[in-house]
């Protein structure tokens, strides 16, 4: 009786989790932001002009496994918006003074969640825009709501290529595409050790991390590489001990993949403790985090893509140089506003939310209007340099909104002559602010 | 080949042996008291935390500051007994059940609020032992051998003191254990305690190598069910044993499928035994 009892509420129990896990959740929200105060007029005209007050639409993940990246991301767009209104606001063509507020809510990196939040957001808080919350594949879910409601969404931390290749008008994306992230490392690797040609590559099942890699695989084997390896880890994976053997017993010059940060430092630190032997270790996402350091020694000789680093130094003479349009603040400004605002360096999540809020203000100021077409129109002939790159999107009907000017830096975890970890620009090699190291200790 | 399977069923045991401890809390548990305690999850995770709060506040080396966590996790295990299951106990299953996913809830909340659901690392090695192809971590290495001392330790405990047996009396026959003057209720609020304890020290030893959050221990909870299946209801050192064949399962099954078939090969497992040996590899028992 007593065995039976137990085997019938452990198949409850464990339905009731599958339910759980698979279906939507019920959670707080957050506080709205509270709104910004009407701009105060910055004007000669002795008439008050108009103010309006826009309403930015977006989740982050307050809570879940994208937590880091997305408390970072959604820091960068808050201290946009913090700025902006400071600074009065955005003009329109009628002399409508435009100030922001944000609505946002926690998605618990939660793709249903996120579905349910972003049709909330369109449809009884009337965002006039949407900003992406972290991740590919919460922003894909998101995309879908966005673009059945007619609004404009930026995408920020969200690189997988497909969600741009599905047919939709208002979704632009502010990072470089997903088939960009390692192809670099590859470069890297090639310059540094022609010789190196045996590439093991684990990488988590997300639908981005998935992206980069088969991406990645594409591109290696175009170029002679021999892919010892290629296999996905779910990316909830803490124990990597089974995959690492296997890595092992491939014995390949170079380890690439990775997901997000949680797997991505477990992953680094298993390896290294594992003492695999690989010459060269790229990961995604986890590598440019501050906090990746934190791993001590496992850190050290890692390499991983970023979309910006504070080193990364585009100025007017840059844009003037390229022949590109100049806009927003400096690198080092932002760098110094973040940290004042958020006591710790930026990473390229901060900067990702901030230039969210950056690709959105030049657009309305383009368009002199909050009209969504017209917004839409402003986007597509952006092209313009800013702190984070170069922005511009593909306005083909196969991939529209596909971000096509920004390009990818890849730092490596060094020790300085103090024995201290610092992160180090090592590629591309016109902007490398030290030698790659290899083979990593 | 050879090393590769040598080196993964070295992980997977080593692992395993921990799983096994985890399992053992919510075995004994059920064992005692017919409970099925659904704050296994977060008293694992809490005790994740206190190895890192510890080591990384005031420098304690993760394995002395296990011993804290045992105290904290034997005392806290008695007072959720007092609080949430003693009264309870009599009515039917369903309320403990409840009354256990409530304390879930609530330290879940708690534990969200204080520390939110950041990812954590205790940033400490022991190095690895080994080379080339079979290098293990030592600190999976010590965890194992932490893992079978509490299990030597919670066997000479049930079977050579006192309290211990009051234990096992109780678990075998309630009513006439009382009649031989054991004091249920505190023998219940102890056995309760012992499997917190447990799940505790089990989360401690996971936070020396796994990072965690405050969710972490859902993936261990739902693992000890399949092992207390596997092992046995109410078996301990079933199941240890089921521990380890999960364990094992996790290190060699990666060798021939993808890392993804791991869950799946387990649940169906987890379904096989219920159906065709319900009382698990190594029988129910007292």
């Amino acid at each position: 009786m007593k065995r039976s009892l137990f085997v019938l509420l452990s198949l409850l129990v464990l339905g009731s989790m599958a339910i759980v896990a698979c279906g939507p959740q019920a959670t707080p929200t957050t506080a709205p932001q509270p709104a910004a105060t009407q701009a105060p007029a910055a004007t000669n005209a002795p008439a008050q002009p108009a103010a309006k007050t826009v309403t930015i639409g977006f989740t982050s993940s307050q809570t879940g496994s994208l937590n880091v990246e997305s408390t970072r991301q959604y820091n960068g767009l808050k201290l946009w918006m913090d700025q902006v209104n400071k600074a009065g606001g955005v003009k329109l063509a009628d002399g409508t003074m435009v100030t922001f507020k944000a609505q946002t809510y926690d998605d618990e990196s939660n793709k249903d969640r996120v579905q349910q939040l972003y049709t909330k957001l369109a449809t009884e808080d009337n965002a006039d825009f949407l900003i992406s919350p972290y991740s590919s594949g919460l922003a894909a879910a998101a995309a879908v709501i966005a673009q059945q409601y007619n609004k404009i969404m930026i995408t920020t931390g969200a690189a997988d290529d497909s969600t741009y290749k599905q047919g939709y008008t208002l979704v632009y994306q502010a990072y470089t595409p997903a088939s960009h992230y390692l192809t670099g490392a590859l470069d890297l690797l090639a310059k540094t050790d022609p010789n190196a040609k045996k590439i093991a590559v684990a990488y988590s099942t997300d639908s981005f991390s998935t992206s980069v890699v088969n991406a990645l695989k594409t591109y290696a084997e175009g170029k002679g590489y021999n892919i010892v390896l290629f296999e996905g880890y779910d990316p909830a994976t803490t124990d990597f001990s089974a995959l690492i053997n296997k890595i092992q017993a491939a014995a390949p010059d170079a380890v690439m993949g990775g997901g997000h940060f949680q797997d991505g430092s477990t992953f680094a630190k298993q390896l290294f403790e594992k003492k695999i032997g690989a010459k060269f270790v790229a990961l995604l996402v986890a590598p440019p985090e501050d906090q990746f350091s934190q791993l001590g020694d496992a850190a050290l000789g890692v390499v991983g893509p970023s979309q910006w680093e504070p080193q990364v130094n585009f100025t007017q003479d840059s844009a003037a140089k390229a022949g590109l349009t100049w806009y927003g603040t400096t690198g080092a400004d932002f760098t110094s506003a973040y940290k004042a605002a958020y006591n710790e360096d930026p990473t390229y999540h901060s900067a990702g939310g901030y230039i969210a809020g950056l690709i959105l203000q030049k657009a309305i100021e383009d368009a002199g209007s909050l009209d969504t077409t017209a917004v839409a129109k402003a986007l597509d002939n952006m092209d313009i340099l800013t702190f984070y790159g170069h922005i511009k999107f593909d306005t083909s009907a196969a991939s529209h909104g596909l971000q096509i000017g920004h390009e990818m830096v890849y730092v490596q975890w060094q020790k300085d002559s103090s024995g201290n970890l610092g992160k180090q620009i090592v590629w591309p090699a016109e902007g490398a602010t030290a030698p790659a190291l290899y083979p990593i200790p | 080949m050879g090393n590769l399977f040598l080196a993964s069923l070295i992980d997977g045991l080593l692992i395993g042996f921990v799983y096994g401890i985890a399992a053992m809390g919510l075995s004994l548990i059920w064992g005692v008291m017919d409970v099925i305690n659904l704050a296994h999850a977060p008293l694992m995770a809490l005790g994740m935390f206190g190895v890192y709060l510890l080591f990384s506040s005031i420098g304690l080396n993760p394995y002395l500051a296990l011993i804290l966590i045992a105290l904290i996790g034997l005392i806290g295990g008695v007072a959720i007994y007092y609080i949430a299951i003693h009264r309870v106990l009599s009515a039917p299953p369903l309320s403990t059940l409840l009354a256990t996913y409530a304390v879930n809830m609530i330290m879940i909340g708690l534990g969200t609020a204080a520390f939110s659901t950041t990812p954590r690392n205790v940033n400490f090695t022991l190095g690895s032992i080994g080379s080339g192809d079979l290098t293990v971590q030592s600190t999976r290495l010590v965890a194992a051998v932490v893992a079978t001392v509490v299990t030597g330790g919670l066997y000479f405990f049930l079977y050579r003191t006192r309290p211990g047996k009051n234990i096992r009396a109780v678990a075998n026959n309630r009513a006439a254990a009382e009649l031989m003057g054991i004091p249920s209720s505190r023998v219940l609020a102890l056995s309760f305690g012992l499997g917190t304890l447990l799940a505790a020290v089990s989360g401690g030893l996971i936070a020396t190598f796994f990072p965690f959050t405050i969710l972490a221990g859902n993936a261990y909870q739902l693992k000890s069910f399949v092992i207390v299946v596997m092992g046995g209801l109410g078996n301990p050192l079933g199941a240890l044993a089921g521990g380890l064949i999960l364990g094992v399962m996790e290190g060699l099954i990666p060798i021939i499928l993808p890392n993804s078939w791991v869950p799946v090969l387990e649940f169906i497992l987890f379904v096989i035994i219920l159906l065709v040996r319900p009382t698990g590899l190594f029988g129910a028992k007292k």
